[in-house]
């Protein structure tokens, strides 16, 4: 097991490279720059030559980005140019915004996309005809026009719930919950019905198999095979989508947080976008390639618990 | 007709492949033509639109839809339907954009990777498994923060991210036809590369290419109605379906019609490009699976074969065996009908049998004879939509008149069973010690030491060495013949009278096969267990079965103790098959075989079914419904020339 994580820790290292190199050198190619921005419109010639310097812009493209990732590496993601403060500390305000929404959409499809896919694997009929239905709606429909199609129903015409606005989840985690309500539903909903899909065919898979077929023979109740046998084999798929689930809100916070003014990194990278802001666009960046790898990370481990066969290094 | 054969067609057959299309995918014709009459419309925008996209009215400012208007206007007056189809012009291009970087860059990867494989693979493989880890929508911002508010860029951006899984698809598109034999061929005729790709890898992978074509529509769609909803792609006052979204939803609190020309447009041709993903892999999947028709329902299929198994019911209640009251099982008149792709078939016909206390009874056949369909419906495991009528009766109980809950208080305890794959009939997931006491904790109740105790001596019973090791570990850490044991420990553990055990030695190696064969008889003999045995192995028969009961197509053909049957076989079925089996040899001149397969149950005839492989056919056969009748002492037999065919002297001559 041990080695497994480590093993899978140093295969993410090259992928991190190469994403921040890759996004690096992309972004050294947005026009305007930090220094430019940093020196204001009035400032001479010599004065922006010399925030260059003093920011490392004059030095090759190499160079600057070992000096990028040394700096990351020491925790240093470089400074704001527009207000500037260091990124890290803008990032770090905003950090849990993200996590709680895209952490509390992916549990929200784990359990109702599981649930919804177990109940259509074992009887037929309508649970079944729903779930296809649904999971059509909800691979065509993008998650932002859920949104604010929600935001219309449930927050401006029936006052359920806030229609924009976080709390934090320290000064209340009730109304935390409930800031994080309609973003989650507008993200997850989707996915739920992929989650359903994908829960019903291995468990149909599973219900089929030969090894459930002994421990019916074997005199073992529907409930308790369902419950315990063939929940954790069939999971071992599901688990692949619910990571695939996870990626996927992460982008899709971007346009969801926007919708619900949420303070998170998606919004952040949008104002970021607009105004050519390099460092805090490099730190989202890295920040949700963090996130993957991570889930990626979790996924393995819970194979490696749930299936024994993937356990040996 | 469907779309993939037309991928291989010429030209000139499209408009019926699209007929084709239409008759069989109408969900998928509609979204079609939805979408082609959407872009049409966008297309002609500035020929049909009632008014300019840009100009402002605020005297008709946020009006709901009017003679006028005919969808309305916006918070400047600006009229609804002339910017949802100026919109449209400018969302359909951003779309064609996306997919076709998506296609260029995504089918010739996969076509590379999946036919030339090595190096090329694994180097692109590389790629797309690090653009498949990368949060797509920020190399997207990254690209918009360079390019400015440049939908073009951002929309070729999406494409060439979104091309790694495109490249995926292919490559195990390709990989499936590239070891055909056709592509073998053109090989050694000589064609290039390149002409095998065009002319016969690419007609067969054209089915998912357009499928992930139609997919990367509507999420195209998504990512550039997002863009512009953010305000990050088209930059207003220019139209765009994303930026109307958008000024409906800074104005929700006050008109909440706004919202609904753009976002209607925007689900309905994302839901049209999903649907018609949907439709065309129906039609290629169908085109490659052979078209088979939907199952019937079970009524009809069930009438028109009733006749035959009223005669067969009829003819056979004369012999119906006298009621054993020793007994342990007593099938009485077993019929089964499964669903088949043709509808309800049946493929168990009046089958009865009895096995007595300690008895050790064969049901010997081919595959396709009905024999494991019989073993699993006297435990009730058939699927439920199976239909099971006659009577199986368990010391004394009637068993197919339980539910689900009664069955299973009855299967482990009374009737247990030992099936042909041990690799996988044990839970993978599970250690063997687990998977045990799962069970003995259903029919014992125990605390968790005793319980521990039964485990090590339910292994112990079948013989496996070290048993406190053994319940550590999992079921791909046990070879065949030690995963046997465990299931039939599984079996064991609620004590069961009747053991049926599916062709239990057929996966194993031989010399397993004969330990396995000798734990089962010594089971037998310890425990005073009855014992079925599905097999088509009459070497399996010969060595350890008191009596046979042969199985052809649903029937019983013959049924006799083993002796009788090997010495003085009536039917020539029986008779053949020893001859067929190399470990019976000595019975035989020479290995033989009988010609042919059992015919498909759609197929079975009401009188004799093996007629057609029958060497001692004759037009007689074939005329009535052959019934089963006594042929001595506890021997029945269904051939209509038993008696005049001396089967045992011909085998004595030889």
């Amino acid at each position: 097991m041990r080695r497994l994580v480590l093993r899978r820790v140093l295969r993410s290292i090259p992928l991190l490279i190469v994403v921040t190199a890759t996004t690096f050198i992309l972004e050294s190619l947005v026009p305007g720059n930090a220094a430019r921005t940093l020196a204001g419109i009035s400032a001479t010639h010599a004065q922006y030559e010399a925030l260059r310097k003093q920011l490392g812009l004059n030095l090759p493209l190499w160079d600057q980005y070992a000096r990028y990732v040394w700096n990351v590496l020491h925790g240093n993601l470089g400074i704001d140019p527009f207000n500037g403060n260091p990124t890290s500390t803008i990032l770090s305000q905003r950090i849990w915004v993200t996590i709680s929404l895209v952490c509390l959409t992916t549990i929200f499809c784990a359990i109702l996309g599981t649930a919804l896919g177990v109940a259509s694997a074992i009887r037929e009929g309508w649970s079944a005809r729903f779930v296809d239905a649904a999971s059509i709606l909800g691979l065509a429909l993008p998650g932002f026009l859920i949104a604010i199609v929600l935001v219309t129903l449930l927050a401006v015409r029936v006052r359920l719930f806030p229609s924009t606005g976080y709390v934090d989840f320290t000064s209340s985690p009730l109304e935390w919950l409930r800031s994080l309500v309609l973003p989650v539903v507008a993200l997850g909903i989707g996915p739920t019905a992929i989650v359903a899909k994908q829960a019903r065919d291995s468990m149909k898979d599973t219900l089929a198999s030969d090894y459930v077929r002994t421990l019916r023979a074997g005199g073992l109740g529907q409930s308790r095979i369902i419950a315990l046998h063939a929940l954790r084999n069939a999971s071992i798929p599901v688990l692949t989508v619910l990571g695939l689930v996870f990626v996927g809100a992460l982008g899709a916070s971007v346009f969801v947080e926007q919708v619900f003014v949420l303070p998170g990194l998606g919004s952040l990278a949008v104002s970021a976008t607009a105004k050519h802001n390099v460092p805090v666009l490099e730190g989202v960046t890295l920040y949700f390639t963090l996130f993957v790898i991570i889930v990626n990370l979790i996924l393995d481990i819970s194979y490696a618990l749930l299936n024994p066969r993937v356990r040996r290094p | 007709m469907t779309l993939s054969d037309s991928m291989q067609s010429r030209r000139h057959r499209w408009p019926r492949a699209l007929l084709g299309f239409a008759r069989n995918q109408p969900v998928g014709a509609v979204s079609l033509a939805f979408l082609v009459a959407a872009v049409v419309l966008s297309v002609a925008a500035p020929l049909i639109a009632p008014y300019n996209p840009l100009n402002q009215d605020l005297l008709a400012a946020n009006a709901g839809p009017s003679a006028a208007h005919l969808l309305g206007t916006d918070e400047l007056g600006r009229d609804l339907l002339a910017r949802l189809l100026y919109g449209g012009r400018i969302t359909f291009a951003g779309v064609f954009e996306a997919v076709g970087t998506v296609l260029v860059l995504g089918v010739p990867s996969g076509l590379a990777a999946g036919y030339l494989g090595g190096r090329v693979d694994r180097w692109i493989n590389n790629w797309v498994d690090l653009l498949l880890s990368v949060p797509n929508i920020m190399i997207v911002l990254a690209v918009l923060a360079i390019f400015g508010s440049n939908q073009d860029a951002a929309m070729v951006a999406t494409g060439a991210i979104g091309a790694a899984g495109v490249s995926r698809v292919v490559r195990s598109a390709v990989l499936s036809v590239r070891e055909e034999l056709y592509i073998a061929n053109a090989r050694l005729a000589g064609l290039s590369g390149p002409q095998i790709v065009r002319r016969h890898v690419l007609p067969r992978v054209a089915g998912p290419i357009i499928v992930q074509g139609s997919i990367w529509g509507g999420i195209a769609l998504g990512v550039e109605t997002g863009l512009a909803f953010l305000g990050l792609g088209v930059v207003p006052p220019a139209p765009s379906w994303g930026g109307m979204i958008a000024e409906a939803s800074t104005s929700i609190y006050t008109d909440q019609w706004m919202l609904v020309p753009a976002g209607v447009a925007v689900a309905l041709t994302s839901l049209a490009f999903v649907l018609l993903g949907d439709a065309i892999r129906d039609a290629t999947f169908e085109s490659w699976s052979g078209s088979t028709p939907a199952v019937k329902s079970p009524g009809r299929m069930s009438t028109l074969r009733g006749s035959t198994v009223g005669v067969q019911t009829a003819l056979d209640t004369t012999l119906t065996q006298s009621q054993d009251p020793d007994a342990v099982l007593t099938v009485q008149d077993l019929n089964v009908q499964l669903v088949r792709p043709t509808g309800l078939v049946t493929v168990v016909e009046n089958v009865s049998l009895t096995v007595g206390k300690k008895e050790i009874v064969g049901i010997v056949g081919e595959s396709g004879s009905g024999k494991s369909v019989t073993a699993l419906a006297i435990g009730g495991l058939l699927p439920r939509s199976g239909v099971v009528t006659g009577s199986v009766s368990l010391e004394g109980r009637e068993l197919l008149h339980l539910d689900e809950k009664q069955l299973a208080s009855v299967r482990g305890s009374r009737v247990a069973y030992v099936f042909q794959e041990p690799m996988t009939a044990l839970d993978p997931t599970f250690t063997v010690g687990f998977l045990l006491s799962e069970v003995v904790r259903r029919h014992d109740r125990m605390a968790s030491s005793a319980r521990r105790a039964r485990v090590l001596e339910l292994l112990e019973q079948v013989r496996i060495a070290d048993p406190p090791s053994v319940i550590r570990r999992y079921p791909h850490e046990l070879s065949g013949g030690m995963a046997q044991r465990v299931c039939i420990a599984l079996a064991l553990a609620g004590r069961p009278r009747l053991l049926i055990a599916d062709e239990p030695t057929t996966a194993l190696d031989v010399t397993v096969q004969a330990e396995i064969l000798e734990l089962l008889r010594t089971l037998r003999d310890e425990t005073g267990l009855s014992v079925i045995l599905v097999t088509h192995d009459w070497g399996v028969v010969a060595d350890i079965c008191d009596r046979a009961i042969v199985l052809y197509a649903g029937q019983v053909v013959e049924q006799a103790a083993v002796r009788e049957l090997f010495y003085s076989p009536k039917h020539p079925y029986s008779a053949g098959l020893q001859d067929c089996d190399p470990a019976l040899a000595e019975f035989a001149d020479k290995l033989r075989s009988i010609p042919g397969n059992v015919t498909p149950p759609e197929l079975w005839l009401a009188s004799c079914r093996f007629a057609a492989r029958c060497e001692h056919y004759q037009p007689s056969c074939t005329i009535n419904p052959v019934p089963l009748v006594a042929a001595g002492d506890h021997h029945q037999v269904r051939c209509c020339r038993w008696s005049e065919l001396a089967l045992h002297h011909e085998r004595a001559r030889a």
